[in-house]
């Protein structure tokens, strides 16, 4: 990792968070050989083998009709470990529409972190190129949102809109909620900033441009 | 001068694929002392010990070590063998070359060398042992039985039908236990009570069985064939000689509203009440804490009302002492609730019942009379879900392990619900099915195939009512993993078995050893399987795991077959491995006394001639002194000895690792 | 007594009548929040999807600038922010990685002592004591309290017991005279973070919320997070979408309610901010119908 990290340091990309240079990742190549389940260990600590398969994650996930492979699906594939089921794994829509509302965790017997996992996992199907394509939005929502702290500190609602409207290509999507917002003083066209902002360039630059972020 | 054979075991391939076991015998040869040593495949066959018979008469050995496996598994098989040679049986030690060397170190020089260590250690030992004989105690030959469901019901008529007397306690007002609350049993459906009552009748009319209902053991003391237990008999307010019986107490108490433990707090009792009409013995029980007239001396209907005079207010708990020779432990299990368990709405949602609470809603004698009907509002359910694993094998909220009755019990309930309902819809939500029982499998089929029950793989996130119905949450596993939400009428979850809240202390006043879970442990879990780790108690039954109605009965007889085995003998023989003290060094600072986990060390008072007491010094109880060691740690006059370990022989023991001289390699 | 205070981009953004509300509430508590100076965004979903160690960095350099204003504890209104601030701080103490790499990534001194309250552990440990005597009939009308998914998941972080079916709100509320209702959508997701990218999730998610709290005949539901509050107060025209009806339920903040109880006008607590209007004034509760037929008008939504 370290090479690799230098050599960010001084190529640094425009959109880096979000780095699409397989190129660059030079551990990446080597990690390759390394199954996806031994990596999601080595950077959140679960061990997926702890799944018995019981699907109570994916009986009380909100969006799991939304989803192209059920959550205990996901571990299942992930226990196989195969190079086949690891890319199906990452270029699931699922890992993307899942919201983060942690029930699966809550109720799991076994008390997998699948949500930590989730998180892992879109991480590396940005890193690899996998992401499911049905899922730009959700993705260009992620990258707007972002780009929009990175630049002030804080988020510029307005700002994030436009932003991820640019991204999404869908310039009328919610565009009529938009006046009534502002009439209710809900929408503020002054983007709010951090001071320092500096300083929050410097963790995106520290971070996202730097490794999986992992254990 | 001691002339000692050493006896060097292959175990097969188990010893001497890592070590030299010619070698071994070689370097054996040479120790001081040590007049014959060889080796050989299995020292435990028959021709193996001929060998060691056939030595000590040709070279007129005093002493045998045999190099070979633990001396749990062989020491008493070897020490026959020295027996019958006329050595006392103590002159034959094991070193165990097998667990402490062969098996945990590859094989190599250094692993002979080790066993060859272990040897002369050994050798050292018996040089200095002593002749020891064992120690003979009287047995009473009167066992004290702890639960009276089926497991404690069973073991109690064995011994008793043995010939022996049996003290059978229960904590409850009758006897009969949870068997008592089955509606049928699976894998044949027959009536739980019909099998049970003449069970339960027989222990009332055996003339052997002493039955103490409503009693719980306060404390116990002493040890196998002489243990003294104190018994509580609570207050039942009931005079248990005149009361026939009759019932009108029961008829004529104003407070009815109370929830009945026996239906599983589906039904009301009143505040005086006989558990169920089957009850042995049929005497009521006044429940204190609801009874009006211990609450504020108003109401006295029952006392009134009964014609023989029987109600006995101020009945007081009774402390009962008795001597008992064995103890059999059957004090069973519970279920753990639903009120923890968010998911399934903490107990709040009436028609989410226990696999209990519906084995009384299916039971002719239950509140419905044997109809199905939601506790709700009392309509006949048309679909039912049943959720197995509702706190078993979930270790984030319910416990580890597979309670191990739930899958039958769920496949029998849903087949008597179809049975009761024939109109109504049975799912069962599952993770795995584990029927592995005589009959058991093809009784869950049967459920399947011919009573229609819809299995569904996977288990249920949530439930909770809507409109009047529960919304149950699950997965379909097999399908593709899909969500599957089912309007239900009711849901019966198979809750968890677990251990008796006060097992713990129990098991503290027992003195018997319990697992994480606080289920009894047995001594073994392959081999003694029913004895406890102390000597004289045996387990029955759920108390030592979750179990089904054959494997207690099983168990309990097991249980009561060492019992009998126990009683066959006048005399007991104890090794005579127990702590020795030196009255004539003892300075009587009573350290040891202190420390004794046994309570074995009494005080003796050393008198002269003239009755004038000299000295107070420590005495061990034979009886009681388990040869644990801890007094002869604790000793500061070194006048404590334990036989068979004296500090002489493991002295010699530790000062022979420093012997061994390259001479001897 | 003075208390941190991290408002996250919501309060200052989409949900001024929660930060305002709070502030009053505080101060008729006795209670001075202050703000923490220069703070920034706690990097939302968005973060932890993409990067773990900048999803802990950012919350972190907050948690660092508190201490070094010598705070003990932060009041984090936002039920999302508070979770990654909790997070950040859990990770913190618990990943060994975490604590030797953090300090050259925000650049701050960053010891971990501080505490994060949500706005419920505030209101419970801070303002209940206050509300004494405080019930007022006019609040007589059924409240659905939503807790939604990060006030009380995951358990472990949260430490909440009883976190598929709190009680928490029920309870506060109870003290200023609010009857709550027994329901079972408490705890479930209303959409949060796909609010913009997938806004027919946001409606059917919701859209269920706002169907069992009317059937179970509540009043109004009421929120302790921004994120929820503005799914379910501006996201009706999805909802209503889904639901294949208008529904009028508003969706208001617990501290706004508080307020009242406290004596401040509904002016004060900027209800003219909610989408669904809302009014405990002259026993006209929430249904003024032109009023509502204004509003709506105004709530349409495109379809996605």
């Amino acid at each position: 990792m370290q090479n690799n990290m230098t050599e960010i340091a001084e190529n640094p990309s425009k959109d880096t968070y979000y780095s699409n240079d397989l190129q660059k990742w030079g551990a990446e190549i080597k990690n390759k050989d390394i199954s996806l389940k031994e990596l999601v260990f080595n950077e959140t600590g679960e061990k997926v083998s702890l799944c018995y398969q019981c699907g109570k994650c994916t009986a009380g996930c909100p969006l799991s009709d939304e989803m192209d492979i059920a959550p205990n699906t996901i571990l299942r594939l992930l226990q196989i470990g195969s190079k086949e089921y690891d890319r199906k794994v990452l270029s699931s829509y699922t890992i993307w529409v899942c919201l983060s509302c942690e029930t699966c965790m809550a109720r799991c017997p076994k008390e997998v972190d699948l949500p930590a996992i989730t998180d892992f996992l879109r991480s590396e199907s940005i890193r690899r190129h996998l992401a499911n394509r049905k899922a730009n939005n959700i993705i260009n929502f992620h990258k707007a949102f972002l780009h929009s702290i990175r630049g002030s500190g804080r988020l510029y609602e307005f700002g994030l809109v436009i932003g991820y409207k640019l991204r999404a290509k869908n310039l009328f999507q919610d565009v009529l909620l938009a006046p009534s917002m502002i009439t209710h003083g809900k929408l503020k066209f002054i983007p709010a900033k951090v001071k320092n902002s500096s300083q929050i360039k410097e963790i995106f630059q520290k971070t996202i441009n730097n490794n999986r972020g992992g254990k | 001068m001691a002339r000692i054979g050493v006896f060097i075991c292959h175990c097969g391939e188990n010893i001497a694929s890592t070590v030299d076991c010619g070698k071994v015998a070689e370097i054996s040869s040479k120790i001081p002392g040590v007049v014959f040593s060889t080796d050989y495949k299995y020292m435990c066959s028959d021709p193996g010990q001929t060998l060691i018979k056939d030595a000590i008469k040709k070279y007129k050995l005093t002493g045998v070590v045999v190099g070979a496996c633990s001396p749990r598994m062989h020491e008493p098989t070897f020490r026959k063998v020295v027996a019958s040679e006329g050595i006392n049986p103590f002159f034959c030690e094991m070193a165990n070359i097998r667990e402490h060397c062969s098996w945990v170190h590859p094989k190599g020089e250094e692993t002979t060398q080790k066993a060859a260590d272990t040897i002369r250690i050994l050798v050292e030992k018996v040089r200095n042992n002593e002749p020891l004989y064992p120690i003979k105690v009287p047995v009473t030959k009167r066992a004290l039985v702890i639960g009276g469901g089926i497991a404690g019901i069973q073991a109690s008529l064995d011994i008793a039908n043995a010939g022996n007397e049996v003290i059978l306690i229960e904590k409850e007002p009758s006897i009969g236990g949870h068997m008592a609350q089955l509606s049928e049993t699976f894998p044949t459906l027959d009536c739980s009570q019909c099998i049970l009552t003449p069970r339960m009748v027989e222990v009332a009319q055996h003339p052997n069985i002493t039955l103490m209902s409503y009693s719980e053991v306060e404390s116990l003391e002493g040890f196998i064939g002489n243990f003294k237990a104190t018994i509580r008999k609570k207050a039942r307010f009931i005079n248990e000689e005149l009361c026939n019986g009759c019932g009108d107490c029961t008829l004529k108490c104003p407070i009815k509203k109370i929830p009945d433990e026996f239906n599983a707090e589906m039904g009301k009792r009143p505040a005086i009440y006989v558990p169920f009409p089957q009850a042995v013995p049929n005497k009521p029980v006044i429940d204190k804490d609801n009874c009006t007239h211990f609450k504020n001396g108003k109401c006295q209907f029952c006392k009134t009302n009964c014609s023989a005079g029987a109600i006995d207010f101020d009945q007081q708990d009774q402390l009962i002492t008795v001597d008992v020779g064995a103890i059999v432990v059957a004090t069973g299990f519970t279920i753990k609730g639903t009120d923890f368990f968010p998911e399934y709405g903490y107990g709040k949602y009436k028609d989410v019942v226990t696999g209990l609470q519906f084995e009384r809603l299916l039971s002719s004698s239950g509140p419905t009379l044997g109809e199905v009907r939601r506790p709700s509002d009392g309509k006949v359910p048309k679909k039912v879900v049943f959720i197995a694993c509702a706190g078993s094998r979930d270790p984030a909220k319910g416990i580890e392990y597979c309670s191990k009755i739930c899958c039958m019990y769920t496949a029998k309930h849903a087949m008597l619900y179809k049975h009761k309902v024939p109109d109504g819809e049975a799912d069962i939500f599952y993770m795995d099915i584990r029927a592995g029982g005589k009959n058991y499998e093809e009784f869950v089929r049967r459920a399947v195939e011919e009573d229609d029950v819809n299995y569904i793989r996977g288990r249920v996130s949530k439930v909770y009512e809507k409109n009047g119905k529960l919304i149950v949450r699950g997965v379909d596993t097999l399908l593709n993993s899909t969500p599957v939400e089912i309007e239900a009428d009711m849901v019966v979850l198979a809750t968890a078995s677990v251990a008796h809240s006060d097992a713990e202390s129990l098991a503290q006043k027992l003195h018997i050893s319990y697992d994480s879970y606080n289920f009894f442990s047995e001594a073994h879990p392959k081999l003694r399987p029913v004895e406890t780790n102390t000597a004289g108690i045996t387990l029955a039954g759920a108390c030592q795991a979750p179990k089904d109605i054959p494997e207690s009965v099983a168990q309990a007889s097991a249980a009561a077959s060492k019992t009998i085995a126990l009683f066959s003998q006048d005399l007991l023989t104890r090794e005579p491995i127990i702590a020795v003290s030196n009255k004539s060094t003892c300075v009587g600072c009573f350290l040891c006394q202190s420390v004794c986990p046994y309570l074995a060390i009494e005080r003796e008072e050393i008198k002269d001639r003239n009755g004038n007491i000299i000295k107070t010094v420590a005495s061990i109880n034979s009886g009681l002194c388990q040869g644990c060691g801890t007094c002869v740690a604790f000793c500061r006059s070194k006048s404590i000895d334990l036989q068979g370990y004296t500090n002489n022989q493991v002295f010699s023991e530790v000062s022979a690792l420093f012997e061994r001289s390259e001479e001897y390699v | 007594m003075k208390i941190g205070y991290f408002p996250g981009c919501s309060l200052h953004g989409t949900a001024p009548e929660y930060e305002a509300s709070l502030k009053l509430v505080a101060k008729a508590a006795d209670i001075e929040l202050v703000e923490i100076e220069d703070w920034n965004c706690c990097g939302a979903t968005a973060a932890h999807s993409m990067n773990r160690m900048l999803s802990i960095a950012l919350p972190a350099r907050n948690l660092a600038i508190a201490e070094k204003m010598g705070l003990e504890e932060v009041v984090v209104p936002c039920a999302a922010c508070y979770s990654r601030l909790l997070f950040a701080l859990n990770e913190f103490k618990l990943d060994e990685k975490v604590r030797m790499n953090l300090q050259p990534i925000i650049e701050t001194e960053f010891k971990g002592n501080i505490k994060i309250l949500n706005v419920l552990d505030f209101l419970e440990k801070y303002v209940m004591d206050a509300l004494k005597n405080k019930v007022d009939d006019k609040f007589k009308k059924k409240a659905a309290c939503y807790y939604g998914c990060l006030l009380v998941r995951p358990p472990k972080l949260t430490n909440s017991e009883r976190w598929d079916d709190p009680l928490r709100m029920e309870a506060i509320l109870k003290k200023i005279g609010i009857d709550s209702i027994d329901w079972s959508f408490k705890t479930e997701c209303c959409g949060a973070g796909l609010s913009i990218a997938r806004t027919d999730i946001v409606g059917k998610l919701s859209g269920k919320i706002i169907e069992d709290a009317k059937d179970r005949g509540a009043d109004m539901i009421v929120t302790a997070c921004p994120m929820c509050q503005s799914n379910l107060d501006m996201r009706r025209g999805a909802i209503n979408n889904y639901l294949k009806k208008d529904n009028n339920i508003p969706a208001i903040f617990i501290t706004q309610l508080i307020g009242l109880a406290f004596g401040y006008s509904e002016k004060d607590m900027q209800f003219d901010k909610l989408f669904v209007p809302i009014s405990f004034s002259n026993n006209n509760f929430s249904n003024n119908n032109d009023n509502l037929k204004m509003q709506k008008s105004k709530v349409k939504e495109v379809k996605v």
